[in-house]
């Protein structure tokens, strides 16, 4: 037996025996993720965390306080109850933890993976507290993924709900718009889902790479929809191939939801960016993604700029997605440039430390002035200026103002643009009596009710750019008002 | 060739055009416009140029054969109103996306002149449909093998100087001829439109990868285009970014090809 395995058995039969004391928890190491190594993954599109062991996750599961008023619960935008199904972890009953979390989300495979746990769950956990460095909280995400990985194979499709006879339409088919479609099926609905692409999955197949989100298990989702009967249609574009109006007055949709997210890409308005070389993150990741670019030339017919040398402008998890990606593609040098300092990344820490670890050379406290390009237009590098961090602005964040004559100049010949996404402007031109704020986003009430009856949205086309867990609870909550309404709409019916 | 795609052909407008992909899972989503379209039997017509694989490919479809999918319609339709006197120029393949066009300006109460195109006689396409459809039809190649010897904007600028000097100019084509159209239009101050034609990836304005500069500013051409005021493009600029890819599709195409010899399948067919 291995020594992890008779650590494990020691402090099992003293958990059980209810002797295992707070200072013994603590002194469990936090469980490591194991990962591919950097040298080796920086040229392949496997998975980086390759997951815990069975092992490591009931040391991680047995860290676990198990605290009367589980302030980690809080953290989590769709309160799973974290303490009661670590406890199963520990206990070796996966299913059962599997269970509980379903209960809440419905993609865990995806949140344990994606979640920026460290200002979520984790920021709350009171182990982390007690260490005061939230990287030493108990491991929830990965415990969450240890559990669907696990038992997910297993795990019993939903059934749909007795047939009520009515139509709902869901419009886009990321996290909000999944968790939508299978709460309105459960409630008797038929649904059917409306997808712009050749491929439902939303950012979630498109955006996020393969080697931080494998799409098998997207499609496995996908496909669990389809068992519980609800219908997806995908290069339908609502707006365009139908509005919402026809939707539902032509076409017997009695409610829809609207998750269409935020994908228009920002540019940065600095001379120079039309040049060849220059793509917005968007595209960048969806040539890559969901084009498969990086297999151009063998089975793939999508091709993608050839970098040796690579500009990422922005902070987030879009650049950190872009930089690594570029990487992955054959760049020799991958500048990740932001305007402030890495504690104002809005990135996941782990994101960070990975693209890091993989080389991506951070650039920060500057910005592009503007990109410089050829006489064939290509480019061939960016001017950047230095910047210093002043007071804080409304963000609390401290501003970053530039240093007058700090310019410099980056060789480069691919830029990538990823300094954000707003909302697309197609369902504005198309759909009349829509309320959007002036920004451009969906206006709803706390149950995600839009200005027009029957209509519900949520995601990122309500909340601006926002979290895969943050577009599923409004998903779950829009799906509880249109289940309602139906009911009521029914009962109306009934009575007249 | 004839497409079955009942949604499309029930919204379609003149103007607007569908991204298409022979093959679900690897096929690269081109553009292509609808050039004419059957409600009742829900198809669509679209007609193209072989000019790389994915062209290639769908050229060497058969009827009964599947599409890996089709998605639209997408862009603006055309803002089609009675100007008075109507130019359409077309230039090679972009002579098919000018038809539907040129029947909604007819239908509009416009007067129609055509000028048509294009390199040698054998690739001048739809020169009956436009003869039907126009007051008077103008036939260019460059080789002098059909019509008059020379490039359309030759035609065009006689039209111009004209007495009736026409109110409105249609041109679409490749983005050479777009230019110089717009050069040969601007002293006389004629509103020209043209249809561009740039490198896309998902038709919706997600990527912005069909940027283009007009007037100065930043615009996605398959959600505020296809169509623009060809007096604000900046076509140098489109010109560079069409050519991006250049070198990697040669290849990808000269691969395809040399594939489709060795296991005896290229059949030079036409769309
Ligand atoms: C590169 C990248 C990395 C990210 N990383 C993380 C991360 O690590 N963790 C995290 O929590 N979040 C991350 N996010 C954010 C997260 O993915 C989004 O907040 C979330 O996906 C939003 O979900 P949604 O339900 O609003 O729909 P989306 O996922 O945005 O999907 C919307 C879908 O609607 C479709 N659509 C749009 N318009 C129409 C129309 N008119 N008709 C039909 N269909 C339409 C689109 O094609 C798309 O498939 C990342 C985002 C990106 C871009
Ligand atoms: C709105 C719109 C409508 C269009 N309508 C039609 C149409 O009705 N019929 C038609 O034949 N074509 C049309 N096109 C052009 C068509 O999309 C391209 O010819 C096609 O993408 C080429 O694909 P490919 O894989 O065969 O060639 P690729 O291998 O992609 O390209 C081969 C060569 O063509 C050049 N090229 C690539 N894309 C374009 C482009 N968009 N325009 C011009 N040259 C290009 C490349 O630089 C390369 O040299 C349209 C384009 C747009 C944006
Ligand atoms: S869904 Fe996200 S925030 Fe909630 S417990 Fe899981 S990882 Fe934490
Ligand atoms: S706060 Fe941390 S230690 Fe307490 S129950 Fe939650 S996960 Fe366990
Ligand atoms: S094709 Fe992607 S934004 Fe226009």
């Amino acid at each position: 037996m291995s020594e992890i395995s008779q650590t494990l058995k020691e402090l099992l039969e003293k958990h059980r025996a209810g002797q295992l004391k707070p200072k013994d928890r603590f002194a469990i190491p936090p469980q490591e993720m194991p990962e591919q190594d950097p040298a080796v993954r920086r040229f392949n599109m496997n998975e980086v965390a390759l997951g815990y062991t069975e092992e490591q996750a009931r040391m991680e599961a047995l860290r676990c306080l198990h605290c009367p008023n589980a302030p980690c619960v809080e953290g989590c935008p769709v309160r799973i109850p974290i303490r009661d199904f670590i406890r199963e972890i520990a206990e070796g009953r996966y299913q059962k933890a599997l269970e509980i979390i379903k209960g809440y989300s419905l993609l865990p495979a995806v949140c344990g993976r994606v979640c920026p746990q460290e200002v979520q769950c984790q920021e709350k956990c009171t182990v982390g507290l007690r260490f005061k460095d939230v990287m030493k909280s108990v491991s929830i995400g990965r415990l969450e993924r240890f559990a669907a990985d696990r038992a997910g194979e297993a795990a019993a499709v939903p059934e749909a709900g007795e047939s009520t006879g009515q139509k709902v339409a869901v419009i886009g088919s990321g996290p909000g718009g999944i968790v939508a479609a299978a709460d309105t099926r459960r409630g008797g609905h038929e649904v059917t889902i409306f997808e712009a692409f050749h491929k439902p999955g939303g950012v979630m197949v498109y955006g996020i790479p393969e080697f931080r989100l494998p799409k098998a298990i997207v499609r496995k989702e996908i496909e669990t929809l389809e068992k519980m009967g609800v219908r997806i249609v995908c290069n339908f574009i609502v707006g365009r191939t139908r509005t919402i109006e026809q939707l539902m007055k032509e076409d017997g949709f009695d409610a829809v939801y609207i998750g269409v997210g935020a994908g228009l890409p920002k540019f940065l308005g600095i001379e120079g960016e039309h040049l060849v070389g220059v793509y917005s993150a968007n595209e960048y990741l969806t040539r890559a993604n969901l084009m498969k670019a990086y297999q151009f030339g063998e089975g793939a017919d999508t091709p993608i700029a050839l970098s040796r040398r690579v500009a990422v402008f922005g902070g987030g998890n879009v650049a950190m997605d872009a930089a690594r990606m570029a990487l992955r593609l054959g760049a020799e040098k991958v500048y990740l440039i932001y305007r402030r300092s890495e504690k104002e990344m809005p990135a996941r820490v782990e994101e960070v430390h990975h693209a890091k670890e993989e080389g991506v050379e951070f650039r920060l406290l500057q910005s592009p002035k503007r990109i410089l390009g050829n006489e064939r237009g290509q480019v061939v590098g960016v001017e950047c200026l230095r910047y210093e961090l002043g007071e804080p602005d409304e963000s609390g964040r401290r501003r970053p103002v530039p240093i007058a004559g700090s310019e410099f100049v980056l060789e480069a010949d691919t830029a990538i643009v990823a300094i954000g996404n707003g909302p697309n402007p197609l369902l504005q031109q198309t759909t009349p009596g829509l309320k959007f704020n002036r920004w451009g986003y969906i206006e709803v009430d706390e149950n995600c009710r839009t200005s027009l009856e029957g209509v519900y949205a949520g995601g990122d086309i309500v909340l601006g750019s926002a979290t895969v867990i943050l577009a599923m609870g409004q998903g779950r909550i829009a799906a509880a008002g249109i289940n309602a309404y139906l009911a009521e709409k029914r009962r109306r019916g009934a009575g007249a | 060739m004839d497409v079955c795609a009942p949604y499309v052909a029930r919204a379609r407008k003149a103007g607007q055009f569908v991204i298409v992909s022979p093959d679900e899972e690897r096929g690269e989503r081109i553009p292509l416009t609808i050039v004419d379209g059957d409600e009742q039997k829900g198809t669509i017509r679209l007609i193209f140029q072989r000019v790389g694989k994915t062209t290639s490919q769908l050229a060497e479809m058969s009827a009964g054969d599947c599409l890996g999918y089709v998605a639209g319609p997408l862009g603006k339709p055309t803002h089609v109103e009675r100007f008075g006197v109507a130019v359409c120029v077309g230039g090679g393949i972009g002579v098919a996306p000018l038809l539907p066009i040129t029947k909604a300006l007819k239908e509009a109460g416009n007067t129609v002149i055509a000028i048509l195109g294009a390199r040698t006689k054998e690739l001048l396409i739809l020169e009956e449909e436009f003869r039907q459809l126009s007051d008077e039809l103008i036939v260019v190649t460059d080789d002098g093998s059909y019509g008059r010897k020379g490039v359309v904007t030759e035609p065009l600028a006689e039209v111009c100087r004209r007495e009736r000097k026409p109110d409105f100019v249609m041109a679409i084509g490749p983005a050479i001829m777009m230019k110089f159209c717009c050069e040969t239009t601007r002293p006389f101050g004629i509103r020209t439109q043209v249809s561009l034609n740039t490198i896309m990836v998902d038709g919706t304005g997600m990527c912005g990868g069909c940027r283009v500069e007009v007037g100065g500013k930043t615009q996605f051409v398959c959600v505020d285009g296809p169509e623009f005021d060809g007096h604000q493009v900046n076509f140098d600029l489109m010109m560079k970014r069409l050519a991006a890819y250049k070198d990697l599709e040669q290849k990808a195409y000269e691969a395809y090809r040399q594939h489709r010899c060795r296991i005896g399948l290229d059949r030079s067919s036409n769309p």
